[in-house]
C-alpha cells in the first residue's frame, strides 16, 4: 500500500505542542536554568556548574527532610491502603446503603486542602481543640504544637482522615467489577473468607491497587499545604517534609540555586519511584 | 439418584421470578432448561444448587430433603457464561482446587486432573495462568474443575455464550461425550433450541418463570404442549396462522389455500404452527401445499437461505437448505410440508400432529 505523504499533519501537533512548552517544559527549564547557575537581581547570572546539585546532595538539611518524607509517606501508605481495603470490604453492595457510603467517603477528599489543614489545628489544639482537650483530659500530656511524637501523630491521623476514602472509592470500585459468578463458584468450592480475598478479590484489584498506591504515594510525597497550615514544619523542623523545606529555602532564604537543585533531586526522586514501582507491577501482570 | 423440585417458587420483593415449579430429574441424564434471557433458567439453578434459596416449596435429592442445606455440603459443580477461574492458579491448581479443598491425596490429584486434562485438550497448557489462555481454553479450564470432583450434580449456564462461533461448534459437539458414563445429573441452560437437540436428554421449555413443557428433548420438539413451548423451541420462531376445519378440508383464514387433514376433531377454527424449515423452495415429503410470497428479506447464513416473505397479511419465515439469491419484492413460490403442521386449538393448546 502506498502512503500518501503530507507534512501538514505537523500542524495538527502545534497546539498540544505550545500547550506542554507553556505548562510543562518552560517552567521546568526555568527551574533547570536557576539550579546551574548563580542568579543575581536583574537578569544576571553566573554559571555555577553541578555545584548547587553537590551541595544538596551532601546538605544533612537534606537527607534529614528527606527521611522524614520517606517515612511519613512510608507510615501512611501503611495505613491506608489495609485500612482502604477493609472499609471497602465492609461497605454495602447494594441497597440505600450505598449511596449513603459513597457520598459520606467522598466528603472529606471535596473539603479544601488548608482548609483540611486550618481545621484539624482548630480540632487538636491542646486548650481549646476538641481532639486536644480531650486527649489532656484523659490524662494523656499532648501538645502538638511543642512535641515532636504528638505533631506526627497528628499529622498522619489527618491525612488518614483525608485520603483514606481515595484508597476506599477507588477499592470499592474494584470489588464492585468482580462477577458474583466468582463468589459462586468459590462458595460451591467450599473456599473460606479468607481464602476468597486472597485468590480472588485481591488479585482481582491488583490494577485498582496499583493506581491507588501510585497515587497515594505521589500526593503523599509532595504533601505541602496541610502540614504548613497544621504544624508550619515544626516543632522545630520535626514534620517539615520535603516540599516544606524546599519553599523555605526558595522563598524563605531566597537560595535560588540550591532550591532548583533540590527541586529537580525531588523531581527525579518521586518519577523513580512511580516508574520502578509501576514496572515491577505491570511486569507481574504480563507474566501471570 | 434424583433430583426433584416440589412446588419451588421464589419471589424478589413483589416480582415472581420462578412460579410453582415441580420437576423430578432423574440419574445419569442431561436436562436442558431452554429459554430466552430472563426466563429464570439461572435462577432456578441456583435453586436447584443450593446457591439460593426457594421462597417457598422444597428440593429433595436422593429422598432426602435438602431445601436450604449450603452448597459446600452438597455435592455439586457450576459453570457459568463468564470465564470463572481463579485469576493467579495455573490451569493445573484451578482444575485441582476443588480437590484440594476436599483433601484428596496429592498423587490422586495429579491422576485426576491429568485425566480431566487429557479429555479437555488442555495437557499442554496445565501451567499457564488463566488470561495467558484462549476464551475457549478459560471455558475448557472451568469445565475441567466442573468434572474432575465427581459431583453428583454439573450445573451449566449458558457455557458456550460467550465463546465466538468456531469455538462453540467445537465445544458443543465434545460436550456429550464428556457427560457418558458419568454418575450424575447434569443440567444444562441454554437459549438456543439447536443447542438442545444436539445434545439430547430431556428439555424443559421455560419462559417468564414457568415450566411449559419436561420431557424428552425430541418428544418435546416434535410435540410441543402449548403455542408457547413450540416457539421457545423454534429458532426462528415458529411461523403461526390461523386456519378453519370443515369435514377433512383445512384452510388458511387469510387467503384460499386448502389441504385435505387426517385429523380427528371438532370442525372449527384453529391456529397452525408451521417451522420456518418446513416451507422451502423446493418440495420436500408427500404432502407438499404451494404457497406464493413476496419476498421482504433474504439472507443467507452458512449453508441455509433464509427468506422473509408476505403473503396475505401475514408475514412468513422459511428455511431452505443451499444457497437461494432472492431480491426483496421477488414474487415466488415456496413449498410448505402438511404433514409436520402442527395444530393449536383457540387456547393455544395442543390438538394434534396432522
Amino acid at each position: 500500500m502506498n502512503k500518501t505523504v503530507n507534512q501538514k499533519a505537523w500542524f495538527f501537533v502545534i497546539p498540544v505542542f505550545v500547550l506542554v512548552a507553556f505548562n510543562a517544559i518552560i517552567p521546568l527549564m526555568t527551574v533547570v536554568n536557576y539550579a546551574f547557575q548563580e542568579t543575581f537581581g536583574n537578569n544576571v547570572f553566573m554559571w555555577e556548574g553541578t555545584r548547587w546539585f553537590k551541595q544538596i546532595m551532601l546538605s544533612e538539611r537534606f537527607h534529614a527532610s528527606l527521611g522524614r518524607q520517606f517515612l511519613f509517606t512510608f507510615i501512611i501508605l501503611f495505613i491506608q491502603i489495609p485500612l482502604g481495603i477493609a472499609i471497602a470490604l465492609t461497605m454495602p453492595k447494594e441497597g440505600i446503603g450505598v449511596p449513603v457510603c459513597l457520598v459520606l467517603m467522598s466528603m472529606p477528599l471535596l473539603i479544601p486542602w488548608n482548609v483540611v489543614g486550618a481545621m484539624w489545628n482548630i480540632f487538636a489544639l491542646p486548650d481549646i481543640g476538641f481532639l486536644g482537650h480531650s486527649l489532656n483530659a484523659l490524662g494523656f500530656d499532648y501538645n502538638f504544637t511543642q512535641q515532636i511524637g504528638d505533631a506526627w501523630f497528628t499529622t498522619i491521623l489527618m491525612d488518614v482522615w483525608h485520603w483514606t476514602s481515595l484508597v476506599v472509592l477507588l477499592s470499592y470500585a474494584g470489588l464492585r467489577s468482580i462477577q458474583p459468578a466468582y463468589y459462586q463458584a468459590a462458595e460451591i468450592d467450599g473456599a473460606s473468607r479468607w481464602a476468597i480475598f486472597t485468590k480472588i478479590e485481591l488479585p482481582k484489584m491488583k490494577k485498582v491497587l496499583t493506581i491507588a498506591i501510585l497515587l497515594r504515594f505521589m500526593d503523599s510525597f509532595m504533601i505541602y499545604t496541610e502540614p504548613f497550615v497544621l504544624t508550619g514544619g515544626g516543632p522545630g523542623n520535626a514534620t517539615a517534609f520535603l516540599s516544606i523545606d524546599l519553599v523555605k529555602m526558595a522563598l524563605g532564604q531566597f537560595d535560588l540555586g540550591p532550591a532548583a537543585a533540590m527541586s529537580l533531586i525531588y523531581f527525579f526522586i518521586v518519577l523513580l519511584v512511580c516508574w520502578v514501582f509501576y514496572t515491577l507491577m505491570m511486569r507481574n501482570e504480563e507474566k501471570s | 439418584m434424583s433430583l426433584e423440585l416440589k412446588n419451588v417458587e421464589k419471589k424478589i420483593g413483589l416480582d415472581t421470578h420462578i412460579y410453582s415449579t415441580n420437576l423430578k430429574l432423574e440419574k445419569n441424564t442431561i436436562n436442558i432448561l431452554l429459554g430466552s434471557t430472563l426466563a429464570g433458567k439461572t435462577t432456578l439453578m441456583q435453586i436447584m444448587a443450593g446457591l439460593d434459596k426457594p421462597t417457598s416449596g422444597e428440593i429433595w435429592f436422593n429422598n432426602e430433603n435438602v431445601t436450604g442445606m449450603k452448597v459446600q455440603k452438597r455435592n455439586v459443580s457450576m459453570v457459568y457464561q463468564q470465564f470463572i477461574n481463579y485469576p493467579n492458579f495455573t490451569v493445573y491448581d484451578n482444575i485441582a482446587s476443588p480437590l484440594k479443598i476436599t483433601g484428596v491425596s496429592s498423587d490422586e490429584t495429579k491422576q485426576r486432573v491429568g485425566k480431566v486434562a487429557e479429555l479437555l485438550k488442555l495437557s499442554g497448557m496445565l501451567n499457564k495462568k488463566p488470561n495467558e489462555l484462549s476464551g475457549g481454553q478459560q471455558q475448557r479450564t472451568a469445565l475441567a474443575r466442573a468434572l474432575v470432583k465427581d459431583s453428583d450434580l454439573i450445573l451449566l449456564d449458558e457455557p458456550l455464550a460467550n465463546l465466538d462461533f468456531k469455538l462453540r461448534e467445537e465445544l458443543r459437539e465434545e460436550l456429550p461425550k464428556l457427560f457418558e458414563n458419568r454418575d450424575c445429573i447434569v443440567v444444562y441452560a441454554t437459549t438456543e433450541p439447536s443447542e438442545a437437540l444436539l445434545l439430547g436428554g430431556n428439555t424443559a421449555t421455560l419462559q417468564e418463570g414457568k415450566i411449559i413443557q419436561y420431557g424428552k428433548t425430541l418428544d418435546t420438539y416434535n410435540k410441543p404442549n402449548s403455542l408457547v413451548s413450540a416457539q421457545v423451541f423454534s429458532d426462528p420462531p415458529m411461523n403461526i396462522a390461523k386456519i378453519k376445519k370443515l369435514g377433512d378440508q383445512c384452510s388458511f383464514l387469510q387467503n384460499d389455500i386448502q389441504w385435505k387433514t387426517k385429523l380427528n376433531i371438532k370442525d372449527g377454527e384453529y391456529k397452525v404452527g408451521i417451522r420456518p424449515h418446513n416451507i422451502t423452495t423446493y418440495k420436500e415429503g408427500n404432502n407438499t401445499l404451494e404457497i406464493k410470497g413476496k419476498v421482504l428479506i433474504s439472507e443467507i447464513s452458512g449453508s441455509e437461505s433464509l427468506i422473509h416473505f408476505t403473503n396475505g397479511n401475514l408475514n412468513w419465515v422459511s428455511l431452505s437448505n443451499g444457497i437461494f439469491q432472492k431480491n426483496v419484492g421477488d414474487e415466488m413460490n415456496l413449498y410448505m410440508n402438511t404433514d409436520e403442521f402442527v395444530y393449536f386449538d383457540q387456547n393455544e393448546r395442543l390438538v394434534s400432529n396432522g
